[in-house]
């Protein structure tokens, strides 16, 4: 793989994604003011001291976005990871186990998936207490139905594999089976999978946050922002878009590189690039 | 007759490219068919030969100006009655297709569209050319129903694909190829997929057909046999040129290329079969099986195998052969029944077996690349079973590995490769070796050759065969190939839907008299000897004409 | 996969093989039931499960333990849980979701009228978003792999990225505000003319369809390619049919199947799409009308509005797999 070989579009969103991991990281050195200080009028517009102009309690919106990543990115992140870890970890006990085990995970899940994740979300949401940690984790155990079932499908693809078979006549452990034998030959399309989640994610959050069910203000969060500041759009003050914008561009530089990745590993098959 | 204007179809330095986009390379342009040329009478059939990547569907595809997956007719000159149809535009291809030139495919499981009904995809391109009205058409496809022998002809138009045979599919092809009354037809392997005793009956019918319909034809295949049946001249092709090319009992009879030689000669016999011992090694007894759906498999099936023997297990797809290996292995615990090994008994499931014993009992796969994963590299591969029977690690594991692959008559140069990096033949090989690596006294083979090429498949076989001198290996050898079974085996058993037919030494069980699926399954493989199928078809009507 | 015909005395299995489509397609629906009900005890009972005592939510920090005895015995939250389960299920059957406790009013009265909103706001994105999908994914094969092909990928691939919100308000900013040619908010009410209305729901129409096309063009193209690239395609070209004729005689009667699954499918994801771009607009429907009782934690609208829009869903996503096992010519046609 070399570098010269990755398109011009996976740069694009490879770029985005590290813009938006350094905002995260670096937020109090880079942000010129705090994330709760008003520093002037209400919807003060953009000029040279405020450069995306104020927001609806008259605080700079350039650094509450710049926090805002911060917020964002990491309960986006953390819910992906558990979701995924979730996830994988229940599929490929299925897919490995088979029997019961396999019909009783996979019904569940079934079960989990016939009710829309929005709409799922918003039934718990309305009796759990209002806190991050049980927003990340409805939001990573929903998640994980998704990822159980590209997992299941996946690890059944190669657990059918005369290789597989072959270990299982040497005599060899569930665990080297599971992490030797399928776990590698597994990686390519969970990566991308992986990605398409966290982009979900991301999406999901602002969605709840711009819902009044996400994030709880004075925190700054990108969907958060965009409901603070929706009723300026009335009066034509597009202070709302630039957060929105924001969730915007990460989403579509993270599918960019997913796009890429779901196409390399088509091609690793042998198989066609298109679909 | 030397008059070009008398062939039907004349091909000139045909010169097919094709692009080829490996992962993380840059694309590549690779020649298919370099510089091939023929010629082809009317009512007259080549036979186009050559192990796969020889180019051979390729060059039956450019009769009808076309270039399967990106290949591209680059150079030459393919004359249909005397004008190039390569120099045609589109509506002209168009108006050859299906009406002067037609195909028959490999696959017509596939190749028939599911949604229409059998008479209606057979007789769409004789009508939609203008060739006959949709009655005549009818009634032609009728006639040709019967020629071929199809059942209930007056209703087998009325059905859909999935509701017949893979047999009847084939031949229902060939009717939808003759229907309008082609010139000539390119028969693309259509007999490769069957079963040998179904193979004979579509061979038949489709010989039948061009006889009584006077059509030309190129018949593609990689089984010499076969052509020698059907075809006046063959041509045999290897990696895209012309080897040999002649008629028939010219190439057959006295072969002038080394390459064709080989073909003719391969799979004479390799082992002399060695004496039934009173002791045997495993032990099979009144063993049955069944799925976990409840669909029984095996019907109380008993043999056994002498030590340092091999012996051969043969059958058609579903007899139930690979079904056997894989209760032997304990993959399947049988319902009944039970397995000696050494005199002791195997544990039915492979979950309870001791180590031990799954060591000494290996399996080489019909699918080398699928039985070996490819994030592995070949010492790894080799080297697991070193490490997890005898523990062996560092160089030691390393230096057992290269003297492995010495026997297998590859070198250590390929200790870092990665399976996808290997050919077929290497592929097997190293999966020979993962087995050799266990030091087994028994090792399963489940069609180990049938999905290589004929030179390649006849060094595996002597590989096995001279492993087996040297350390005493006893094997069972799945295959429905008649002649790996006379060349190799000491013991042969014949599987029919699950029973055990034959059962007996070589010498035995290949000769009379016969039970009457053995009789068939013998005398269904097509041998290399012009005449012999019309011979065995006259012996057969006048068998049913007896009874 | 035909049975033997040994099997076949049982009554059930002897319908099975006498009407094989028919069987299918009422397991289909069983099962749909079965999910439904059980989706119905995941979202009464997961709400009991989980933790949080609603009367002190109710009441707030002030509560007293006299006052919430009284709002627990109020809200009939003191019988035992499976009680109040099959009142609620045998309510909800009859069309009967109880009071909210907010407003005290009637929850399906309320519903009632929100779910004529959403499903003519859905059904009117559904009627525009379908054809154009289909038509873009047909496009899009067409020029495989040529400028119009990648153009539309992109684009679709950036759509599938944004949010429904931010869409809304991009709408909203340029044509309600800028432009003025269109309205915000969404205010539909009864006795509404139908031109006025569809006026009034143009930009929130707008947004979903912007939302679901995305996707079911991709999805589309993905459906079609797969039906061009078989064996069965190069037979109707190497038969010389025309490629006119070999598209609409071989291609469209297999594409059939699999295109209406992505349009069943995009439809369900259509209803969920609903709630936020109801919220934006301030539509009345259900989707705010869930949104608002999420916030004041009004558990029977909450449960009312979580049971509809997976029933919705569920039958959705039904109709796909009926549709598609209808379409399929081996099931059609047995042996």
């Amino acid at each position: 793989m070399r570098a010269r070989d990755i398109p011009i579009t996976a740069w694009i969103g490879m770029a985005g994604i590290v813009l938006a991991v350094i905002c995260a990281i670096f937020a109090p050195l880079l942000a010129p003011y705090s994330e709760t200080e008003v520093v002037g009028a209400v919807w003060q517009p953009a000029d040279q001291q405020f450069f995306f102009g104020l927001d609806n309690l008259g605080r700079d919106i350039l650094s509450r976005l710049i926090y805002g990543a911060r917020t964002t990115l990491f309960v986006a992140l953390a819910a992906t990871v558990i979701s995924f870890s979730l996830g994988i970890m229940l599929s490929f006990i299925a897919a490995v186990t088979g029997g019961i085990v396999d019909t009783v995970f996979s019904r569940f899940n079934d079960l989990m998936m016939s009710i829309p994740t929005l709409i799922f979300a918003l039934v718990v949401l309305a009796v759990l207490p209002q806190h991050l940690i049980v927003l990340i984790l409805v939001m990573a155990i929903l998640d994980s139905t998704r990822v159980y079932r590209l997992g299941r499908a996946v690890a059944l693809d190669v657990a059918v594999m005369e290789f597989v078979e072959a270990a299982k006549l040497r005599g060899e452990g569930t665990t080297w089976i599971i992490f030797r034998e399928i776990l590698p030959n597994t990686l390519s399309p969970l990566l991308a999978e992986f990605g398409l989640r966290f982009a979900f994610s991301i999406l999901f959050l602002s969605t709840l946050s711009f819902l009044g069910l996400g994030i709880q203000p004075p925190t700054a969060d990108w969907g958060g922002m965009v409901k603070e500041n929706k009723d300026g759009i009335i009066f034509g003050i597009s202070a709302a878009l630039v957060p929105g914008s924001a969730i915007a561009a990460l989403a579509v530089c993270v599918n960019l590189v997913v796009d890429w990745l779901l196409k390399r590993t088509s091609s690793l098959k042998g198989g066609r690039g298109d679909a | 007759m030397l008059e070009t204007s008398n062939h039907l179809l004349s091909v000139r330095n045909l010169k097919i490219e094709a692009t080829s986009y490996p992962p993380g390379e840059p694309p590549k342009r690779i020649t298919i068919v370099d510089g091939v040329s023929f010629d082809l009478q009317r009512g007259k059939v080549l036979g186009l030969i050559g192990e796969s990547g020889a180019g051979k569907s390729t060059i039956g595809l450019s009769a009808l100006a076309y270039g399967r997956g990106g290949a591209e007719i680059t150079g030459g000159e393919v004359s249909l009655n005397g004008s190039d149809i390569l120099t045609l535009g589109k509506g002209g291809i168009r108006s050859i297709r299906g009406a002067k030139v037609c195909y028959v495919a490999q696959s017509a499981a596939a190749a028939f569209n599911p949604a229409h009904k059998l008479g209606d995809q057979v007789i769409e391109a004789s009508v939609k050319h203008g060739l006959m009205t949709k009655e005549d058409a009818r009634k032609r496809a009728l006639y040709l129903f019967r020629v071929l022998g199809l059942p209930n002809p007056e209703t087998f138009g009325d059905r859909f694909p999935h509701q017949v045979s893979g047999g009847q599919l084939q031949r229902a092809m060939t009717a939808m190829a003759l229907c309008s009354n082609p010139e000539l037809i390119v028969f693309d392997e259509p007999t490769t997929a069957l079963d040998v005793t179904t193979q004979i009956d579509v061979l038949a019918a489709i010989k039948h057909a061009i006889e009584e319909t006077g059509t030309a034809a190129l018949y593609i295949t990689h089984d010499l046999a076969v052509v020698a049946q059907i075809s006046d001249d063959m041509m045999v092709l290897r990696h895209g040129k012309t080897v040999e090319y002649g008629s028939v009992q010219q190439i057959i009879e006295a072969p002038t290329q080394d390459y064709t030689r080989a073909l003719v000669n391969v799979r004479q016999e390799i082992r002399h079969e060695a004496p039934d011992q009173s002791k045997p090694l495993l032990k099979v007894d009144n063993i049955s099986a069944q799925y976990s759906n409840g669909f029984k498999v095996l019907h109380g099936v008993s043999l056994h195998l002498c030590k340092g023997q091999t012996l051969a297990i043969v059958g058609e797809s579903g007899s139930g052969k690979s079904t056997l290996a894989r209760v032997i292995t304990g993959l399947l615990p049988p319902s009944d029944g039970k397995i000696t090994f050494e005199d002791k008994p195997l544990t039915p499931s492979l979950k309870s077996r001791p180590r031990d014993d799954l060591r000494r009992i290996q399996l080489i796969y019909q699918m080398a690349d699928t039985a070996m994963n490819p994030r592995q590299t070949v010492r790894d591969i080799i080297g697991r079973p070193l490490t997890f029977y005898y523990g062996l690690r560092g160089s030691a594991k390393t230096a057992r590995v290269a003297e492995l692959l010495d026997q297998i008559e590859m070198g250590n140069g390929f200790l870092n490769r990665y399976p996808a990096e290997l050919s077929g033949g290497q592929k097997q090989r190293v999966a020979i070796a993962r087995a050799l690596a266990a030091k087994p006294e028994l090792i399963l083979c489940d069609e180990p050759t049938s999905a290589l090429d004929p030179l390649v498949a006849e060094g595996i076989l002597k590989l096995l065969m001279k492993l087996q001198e040297e350390q005493q290996l006893s094997y069972v050898f799945i295959t429905h190939d008649i002649a790996i079974v006379r060349a190799i085996a000491d013991s042969v058993a014949v599987m029919h839907r699950g029973k055990l037919v034959r059962f007996g030494p070589k010498s035995q069980a290949l000769s009379p008299p016969f039970d009457d699926y053995t009789d068939l399954l013998l005398k269904s493989v097509p041998e290399m000897e012009i005449g012999w199928l019309e011979r065995v078809l006259t012996t057969r009507r006048m068998e049913s004409a007896g009874n | 996969m035909s049975n033997p015909p040994e099997t076949g005395t049982l009554p059930g299995l002897r319908f099975r093989s006498r009407f094989p489509l028919l069987a299918l397609i009422l397991e289909r629906f069983l099962l749909s039931l079965a999910l439904l009900l059980a989706v119905s005890v995941l979202i009464f009972g997961g709400i009991e499960a989980l933790p949080g005592d609603f009367a002190s939510t109710y009441l707030g920090q002030s509560a007293t333990p006299q006052a919430i005895a009284n709002i627990r015995a109020d809200l009939g939250l003191d019988r035992s849980v499976v009680t109040r389960y099959f009142e609620w299920l045998g309510g909800a059957v009859q069309g009967d979701f109880g009071t909210s406790w907010a407003s005290k009013n009637s929850v399906s009265e309320q519903v009632g009228n929100r779910l004529g909103n959403s499903l003519f706001l859905a059904a009117f994105a559904a009627i525009i978003a379908v054809p154009l999908a289909v038509g873009l994914g047909m496009l899009s094969v067409h020029f495989r792999n040529r400028m119009p092909d990648k153009i539309i990928n992109v684009i679709s691939l950036a759509a599938i990225s944004l949010p429904e919100f931010f869409i809304g308000y991009l709408l909203i900013l340029w044509f309600a505000v800028n432009f003025g040619i269109a309205t915000f908010p969404a205010t539909v009410f009864d006795g509404m003319g139908f031109f006025d209305r569809i006026k009034t729901i143009a930009l929130p129409t707008a947004t979903l369809v912007l939302v679901v096309l995305a996707h079911m063009m991709r999805m589309t193209r993905a459906a079609i390619l797969s039906v061009m690239s078989s064996a069965y395609m190069e037979t109707a070209e190497l038969k010389g049919l025309s490629a006119w004729r070999a598209i609409v005689k071989h291609a469209a009667p297999n594409a059939l199947a699999p295109i209406i699954n992505v349009v069943a499918l995009n439809l369900a994801y259509l209803v969920v799409g609903v709630v936020v771009v109801e919220v934006v607009f301030v539509y009345p429907g259900m989707g705010q009308y869930m949104v608002d009782a999420v916030t004041v934690r009004d558990m029977p609208v909450v449960q009312a509005c979580g049971l509809i829009f997976a029933a919705v869903y569920i039958f959705l996503n039904m109709l796909a797999d009926i549709l598609a096992i209808v379409a399929n010519p081996r099931l059609r046609h047995p042996r």
